[in-house]
């Protein structure tokens, strides 16, 4: 370790202070104290600090990802394989995923992660860990077949306008992922939604039918999926989103770390439940009628409210505030969902719609706190003039 | 004692931190040199009222701040003025006192205090030295004593890491505490508030003329800050003055002998030493001779004049002791490496309040600290963590946010005038994003001052 240690500082020597490639720092920074936990101590404020950094708070969130990555991975695999009847095993579904998901999530980090060093070392900070997470998330909420200059670019929008435009990590208001797919959606339609580009190879092969269950329920079809199917995953949809069970698994890592905020996904759990159940009472159409259960396990919610709606910098910031948004994005989801048929999926509108609230939302439980504080203030004036 | 009230949070954190002074009173140690540090009291400009080479008597004034020339900081000991450091923009950081061998020190008429009114006393206390230990709420600066204050707090519960115990440190000088609180109720209209450790009230039960209120939970549950709001919130324009119970047994030794008491009963703890105990030594004395008496384990030690959380750092070779803390650590620095110190669950010998690491679930025994900063400074990203270990009814981001961009309005609407910036000692240790919530606090506290007053 110790070598290692020695042949990084002398590599590093040219980009210390005064040197030549100074300004190139915080690109060197970033790979080296993912190595390394940097020897700074503290010069101010408390003397000790917790073990939990930012990069820590990112990994965990990425390990959270994993169950629910390698299940869509197969699935992709499993969903080519049922549908064109070609007998298959665990291997050969894996592989056929991999092949199509990798390369996505190493445009994703190429992209964005140039895009996020050159504005480190352009505003002369260290780059900031969080687009390690953006950047997984944005191929798994994608449809599978999708072009990969298509993702190129859309991460390219996401990151530039989302997130640098505002002034870079923690200052965004739209969550940067969820950004990047709503770029897509409405910038190339026909690869984001309709009946073929959901399983992989769909518009090639006639013979598959790529319809997500949302989408056939918006069209008034059957859905010939059992509960099971639809929580397991087993299902058409983007590659990530469709294991309820594995994106539990996630909501269960991140809410036991803490990094995830259980205000957020209960709320939103029950804001969902309750919108659903009330449609159900009414029960005009499929969608309508459509339990309120499945509801909770089909399409992009279950995934959209664990991983997508507690980024802590587009979500509400006040523990009041997290119930509220979290309660609203469920309801939101599923009002989306059976309302606009051309948008059978809701969460990711709906999540968007209450990044933009977030803010209004703390506003007004901040404000409750000033204006006790102000009426304490205005009494107690009172009490002295009487 | 009857509890006007009982103060509970459970927010805040047990730093369990090894290195806890035994409870054993070391000797009294005298050192050769003693020193004043202006920055101690914070939003003071000295004006020295004594040079270099000059000879001075225990007591006699030194400096006084130029805001309020009335204010005046005394020598603990009798000597000679060594030195006047002077830092930056020739700023006064440090005098130097060398102790002489004869003990002349300023007395004070003070048999009758009781029926001095309260300016008298206010006169006498101002003259001797004593105001300073008189500390303003808001903003933690002297007292201003142009003004009455809504109530006076002494806060016997210490609840920082390694804390000092001050009823142990107190139940030698019982008498001088109690006199202490009698001058102070001349100055207030109502009794002192004295809060006491809901489960250890210890000899504090036996002091009269007070309303006691009992404080339990976790850090920083002791700060003064937390109990204001319980029992006298500030509101615009009030005044609340707290003091540090040794300063109070100061006080009320004076007014026992006449002789400005100067004393210290310090804490010298943390996991860099050996034989942690308590020493009683004077303000502002020299630190290498304490901590000769220390075996100290690491080659690399920071040593902090005060708690791990709010302390200021020092040198063990020409530092000396704080006029306020009753605490000394000394922890090992933490300048080295770590691999793969990011990932989760690992390194679980650092302490740590997130559910990332398994620290807190065991080594029950304490936990070695050191000066690493555990990571870099990122953007603020991570919401809600600062609450849990802040039970003011504020909001603890929005208002270092609003501190940071300097919005005053905002800044005053958030609660700025009801915290200090050691209120934020556990932010500074938690926070994900390494952000110095203290010292953002200080600047906006600073700024208020400078704008508002």
């Amino acid at each position: 370790m110790n070598a290692l240690r020695k042949r990084l500082d002398a590599l590093k020597k040219p980009f210390g202070k005064g040197e030549k490639l100074e300004k190139f720092a915080p690109a060197i920074n970033a790979f080296d104290t993912f190595l390394f936990v940097p020897n700074h101590t503290t010069k101010k404020g408390a003397h000790i600090r917790d073990a939990v950094d930012l990069k820590r708070t990112m990994v965990t969130v990425i390990i959270a990802l994993l169950p629910a990555l390698v299940y869509g991975i197969y699935n992709t695999g499993y969903q080519y394989y049922i549908q064109t009847n070609t007998p298959f095993t665990f291997l050969d579904a894996f592989i056929h995923g991999a092949w199509k998901i990798v390369p996505m999530i190493i445009v994703s980090y190429v992209v964005g992660l140039s895009i996020e060093f050159a504005f480190a070392v352009y505003r002369g900070h260290e780059v900031n860990e969080g687009y390690l997470v953006t950047g997984l998330l944005i191929p798994m909420i994608m449809p599978v077949d999708i072009p990969l200059w298509m993702v190129g670019i859309s991460t390219a929008f996401a990151v530039l306008i989302a997130k640098e435009a505002f002034g870079g990590t923690g200052m965004n208001i739209l969550n940067p992922a969820l950004t990047a797919r709503a770029f897509a959606f409405f910038a190339y339609p026909t690869y984001m939604s309709g009946n073929k580009v959901w399983v992989s190879e769909a518009s090639n092969v006639d013979a598959i039918s790529g319809e997500t269950i949302l989408g056939s329920l918006a069209a008034g079809q059957e859905v010939n999926y059992s509960m099971l199917e639809m929580f397991q995953g087993a299902i058409p949809g983007s590659i990530a989103e469709t294991s309820t069970l594995w994106v539990a698994v996630g909501a269960l890592i991140l809410i036991l770390t803490g990094i995830g905020s259980w205000r957020i996904i209960t709320g939103g759990i029950l804001g969902a439940a309750f919108m659903g159940f009330l449609f159900n009472l009414w029960g005009a159409n499929a969608l309508m009628s459509f339990s309120w259960i499945n509801h909770l396990v089909v399409g992009g919610f279950a995934f959209g409210i664990v991983f997508m709606a507690t980024d802590p910098v587009s979500a509400a910031q006040t523990n009041k505030g997290k119930w509220i948004y979290g309660i609203l994005t469920g309801i939101f989801c599923i009002m989306i969902r059976v309302f606009n048929p051309a948008y059978p999926e809701g969460v990711m509108l709906a999540i968007l719609l209450m990044n933009v609230f977030a803010p209004t939302i703390d506003h007004y439980v901040i404000n409750a706190n000033i204006n006790k504080r102000k009426k304490r203030w205005s009494n107690a004036q009172e009490l002295k003039t009487a | 004692m009857r509890i006007i009230k009982k103060i509970q949070t459970r927010r805040g954190a047990e730093l369990n931190i090894k290195g806890k002074a035994e409870k054993v009173l070391s000797r009294t140690l005298s050192t050769d040199t003693f020193a004043l540090k202006p920055d101690d009291f914070f939003g003071t400009i000295p004006k020295l009222i004594k040079k270099e080479g000059e000879v001075v008597q225990a007591g006699e004034p030194i400096f006084f701040s130029k805001k309020n020339p009335r204010i005046k900081f005394v020598s603990p000991v009798s000597g000679m003025i060594q030195t006047v450091q002077r830092g930056a923009r020739r700023k006064i950081e440090k005098i130097i006192i060398a102790k002489s061998s004869a003990e002349d020190s300023v007395s004070y008429q003070v048999k009758s205090w009781q029926e001095m009114n309260r300016e008298a006393l206010k006169e006498l206390l101002l003259e001797s030295g004593n105001w300073p230990f008189i500390q303003q709420r808001p903003y933690g600066i002297i007292a201003n004593p142009e003004e009455t204050p809504k109530a006076i707090f002494v806060s016997t519960h210490k609840t920082c890491p390694l804390g000092v115990d001050f009823e142990f440190i107190t139940s030698k000088n019982v008498a001088e505490f109690q006199e202490g609180i009698k001058v102070l109720n001349k100055l207030v209209d109502q009794n002192v508030f004295l809060g006491v450790d809901e489960d250890h009230p210890g000899v504090f039960e036996q002091i009269e003329e007070v309303q006691h209120y009992s404080v339990a939970g976790p850090h920083p549950a002791g700060n003064v800050s937390l109990h204001i709001q319980e029992l006298a919130p500030l509101n615009m324009g009030d005044r609340v003055w707290t003091l540090n119970p040794e300063d109070v047994t100061n006080i009320g030794r004076f007014f026992q002998t006449g002789k400005f008491s100067p004393q210290r009963t310090v804490a010298v703890t943390g996991n860099s030493l050996n034989n942690p105990k308590y020493v009683v030594t004077t303000l502002g004395c020299e630190l290498k001779p304490i901590l000769d008496e220390f075996e100290i384990r690491y080659p690399q030690n920071r040593v902090i004049n005060g708690d791990v959380l709010t302390g200021s750092t020092t040198s063990s070779e020409n530092g000396h002791l704080g006029f306020f803390n009753n605490q000394i650590t000394v922890i090992p620095e933490g300048n080295d490496y770590r691999m793969f110190g990011w990932l989760p669950f690992k390194d679980n010998n650092i302490l740590s309040l997130s559910n990332t690491s398994f620290s807190r679930l065991f080594k029950k025994k304490g936990f070695e600290v050191d000066t690493n900063l555990n990571g870099e400074e990122r953007a603020l990203v991570v919401t809600g963590e600062m609450e849990k270990v802040f039970p003011l009814n504020i909001y603890p981001m929005q208002l270092i946010k609003a501190c940071m961009v300097e919005d005053i309005e905002k800044m005053e609407a958030l609660g700025i005038y009801e915290v200090v910036p050691e209120d934020f000692g556990l932010i500074d240790y938690a926070n994900t994003s390494k952000i110095e919530a203290q010292e953002i606090i200080r600047q906006g506290i600073e700024l208020m001052i400078n704008e508002v007053g």
